[in-house]
């Protein structure tokens, strides 16, 4: 065991499956030489050589298409797109042929690679370094989308996704990337994708969030905890394939859902859930859902940051306000 | 006929002064008034001691996250200083000389950099773009305006300008190649500060010059020595000239080096050695015009010393400014997203001014 960040358990499980497996490559831009602009990739260059953790030029359609092109012939591509406001020039790659080539195939290439960015504001960064913008990726078939929100999980997922033979997205909380340590087993574990973990079990309330919002939702609970309510809450971990299942036991048993996000409202991963819940727990429900979103408007540069993203008081009064209502 | 002579592929340089302000292309010295010289060369100083104090702020946690211009003086002020007002600039992100030149006012681009999108309005007349952050991509708005431009005979030539790295990207390609094909009226610059944040410049195509790019285009491309303020205003002039005649568009590249971190979050220690630095120190754009200032008798050392203390304190005066100026109002967040706000938005508006009021004292 040894203690890291959530950026440190990422570069210690690159490094680890690149040693178990030497199909494994790592690119993007600035991530060879120099190991990334927040230096997740540190040190791998030089472990492993240029061929196989590399430098590429500013093209982040070349970056995600050649990773195409690599996993069909033979390769594991994990791919860096240096923040997540900067997908655009590589989305239509991801649209048009990651999400489908297993299905226009009819199986015969499949595409094992990983797409790895920095997401999420609050860290005061320049224009399209704030975004959160999980259902860009949650809406296109053929893709997984996970989320990490510990430094175990980090791992876990990392592992397999890279395991993975479907080409995973794989968001980086960047505002938490090492804002604590946490024990994290040196040898090779899988945390499964498609399966959300039961952080705090509780009887009153529901409440799901991911991602850097994570912490916030913990921080909420916690200031609530002189307060007479049992909360139950999910990390949601993988947004896609989404595990239903466990947000509606939970919601059957508690009769009282919320979900904190902060990716803009209409449209984000909350309504998906708030959907599913009314599918799977509707006759339980005892007060309606809530979402707890940042609102519909461009992400503001760093003055006015405050004014659109969510924190732990604001999820803090909405428990409150939810578990009272009658 | 003047692009002619200079063959990117043989990587000539076009320069007009030498490291130390000589002038060694007589015939290509533009012929600019006292008055203009003078006004280039006060921008350029200016943009470099706001640059220097910014750092400062930063460090101080008084300013957020900026890519500093340092450096890269010369290839924004000339060509700035051969255009009309009423030509336009699409910048990428660390154009701030030349926006000042434009006419965005220093207190704009500091409330830019503050984090208030305030900074993006500039004043009626002032045809600038807001900064550009996604690599590539303004390229394209530039041959829009320029078609616009030309079908509805503005007469407007515009500027626009990337990195080395940039040219690396599908939209560098995309805009420049739509700006030959409809003849546009659109000069695009190429700053080649040798790096894309860690990346050297022979990392970002195998090509030797990047001015070379423009053959496969169909238009003339032209290596310049970007820290040669007269070569860039001289090549500028002549872009212009065909832009104007509807001769189409030109692809410039200013080879010059940026002295300072690529953003005040980058640390080139990892990436570059001290020498290398203190090199192209040597060739520094302000240095080299004040010699050339001071060798036609325009300048001399009381006027910088009166210039430097000028300028330092409009630059503190207008940080003192934006620092008590720039902060946010909550409207302000909502109030741009459309030009009517939807019902639907209102809605949430409310709601959080709802919360703010419930939550108080929680
Ligand atoms: C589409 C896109 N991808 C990645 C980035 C992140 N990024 C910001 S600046 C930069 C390097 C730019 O290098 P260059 O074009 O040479 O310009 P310079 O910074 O040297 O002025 C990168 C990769 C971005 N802004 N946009
Ligand atoms: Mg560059």
């Amino acid at each position: 065991m040894a203690t890291m960040t959530l950026l440190g358990a990422i570069n210690h499980t690159l490094e680890q499956q690149m040693e178990k497996d030497e199909t494994v490559v790592v690119y993007g831009e600035d991530a060879g030489f120099e190991g990334g602009v927040f230096r997740v990739t540190a040190g791998l260059q030089k472990k492993f050589g240029k061929d196989r953790v590399f430098d590429t030029p500013i093209a982040e359609a070349a970056i995600l298409g050649s990773g195409v092109g690599m996993a069909i012939n033979g390769l594991r591509p994990v791919a860096e797109l240096q923040f997540s406001g900067f997908m655009f020039p590589g989305y239509n790659q991801i649209a048009t042929h990651i999400a489908r080539m297993r299905n226009r195939s009819r199986g015969k290439y499949s595409l094992p690679m990983v797409i790895r960015m920095p997401y999420g504001g609050g860290v005061r960064a320049l224009e399209h370094h704030s975004e959160s913008l999980e259902t860009l990726f949650a809406h296109i078939p053929g893709l997984k989308l996970v989320i990490p929100s510990t430094p175990y999980d980090a791992k876990g997922l990392l592992t397999a996704a890279i395991k993975d033979n479907d080409p995973v997205v794989y968001f980086e909380p960047k505002k938490i990337y090492r804002a604590f340590k946490q024990e994290v087993p040196e040898e090779e574990y899988e945390v499964e994708i498609g399966k959300a973990r039961v952080v705090k079990e509780g009887s009153d309330v529901t409440v799901v969030s991911w991602g850097a919002m994570m912490r916030e939702t913990l921080k909420a609970v916690e200031s609530l905890k002189d307060e007479d309510i049992s909360i139950e809450v999910i990390d949601l971990r993988t947004i896609a394939p989404m595990d239903s299942e466990t947000v509606v036991e939970s919601v059957k048993k508690t009769g009282r859902f919320l979900v904190a996000h902060e990716a803009v409202k209409t449209l984000g991963i909350g309504a998906e859930l708030i959907s599913r819940v009314n599918e799977g727990a509707f006759f339980h429900l005892e007060a309606q859902p809530v979402r707890v979103t940042s609102p519909d408007i461009t992400v503001p540069l760093p003055k006015g940051e405050h004014h659109f993203m969510i924190d732990a008081k604001r999820i803090a009064h909405e428990i409150k306000k939810l578990a009272n209502f009658e | 006929m003047f692009f002619e002579k200079y063959d990117p592929l043989k990587k000539e340089m076009f320069s007009v002064l030498d490291k130390d302000g000589k002038v060694i292309n007589k015939e290509e010295e533009p012929d600019i008034d006292n008055d203009t010289l003078l006004h280039m060369y006060k921008t350029m100083v200016l943009a470099r001691v706001a640059d220097i104090k910014a750092l400062q702020y930063q460090r101080q946690g008084r300013m957020l996250t900026f890519a500093p211009v340092q450096g890269q003086e010369a290839a924004q002020i000339g060509p700035m200083a051969a255009s009309d007002k009423k030509d336009w600039l699409v910048p990428a992100f660390r154009e701030a000389a030349a926006m000042l030149y434009k006419g965005a006012t220093l207190k704009q681009n500091y409330l830019y950099w503050f984090g208030n999108e305030r900074g993006s309005h500039f004043d009626e007349g002032v045809n600038i773009l807001p900064v550009n952050v996604p690599i590539g991509s303004q390229i394209n708005h530039a041959a829009g305006i320029a078609y616009a431009s030309k079908i509805l005979k503005k007469g407007e030539v515009v500027f626009t300008y990337i990195g080395d790295g940039g040219t690396s990207h599908g939209e560098f390609h995309e805009g420049v190649n739509f700006g030959g094909v409809y003849d546009l009226p659109m000069i695009t610059i190429i700053q080649n500060n040798q790096y894309a944040i860690s990346t050297p410049r022979a990392q970002a195509t195998k090509a030797d010059t990047l001015a070379q790019k423009a053959i496969a285009y169909g238009i003339p491309g032209i290596l310049v020595d970007g820290n040669d303020v007269l070569a860039m205003y001289r090549v500028s002039q002549e872009a212009l000239k065909r832009a104007r005649a509807g001769e189409g568009p030109t692809l410039i590249e200013a080879f010059t080096y940026r002295l300072g971190p690529h953003t005040t979050s980058d640390d080139p220690s990892i990436y570059r050695k001290d020498e290398e630095v203190e090199e192209w120190k040597q060739k520094d754009p302000v240095d080299r015009f004040r010699k050339y200032l001071t060798n036609k008798k325009l300048w001399n050392k009381d006027k910088e010393e009166a210039l430097q203390k000028e300028l330092k304190k409009v630059v503190a005066d207008t940080f003192k400014e934006v620092e008590k100026t720039g902060q946010y109002e909550l409207d302000e967040v909502y109030d741009y997203n459309y030009e009517t706000m939807p019902k639907d938005l209102k809605k949430q508006k409310e709601d959080y001014l709802n919360y703010l009021k419930e939550s108080e004292g929680e």
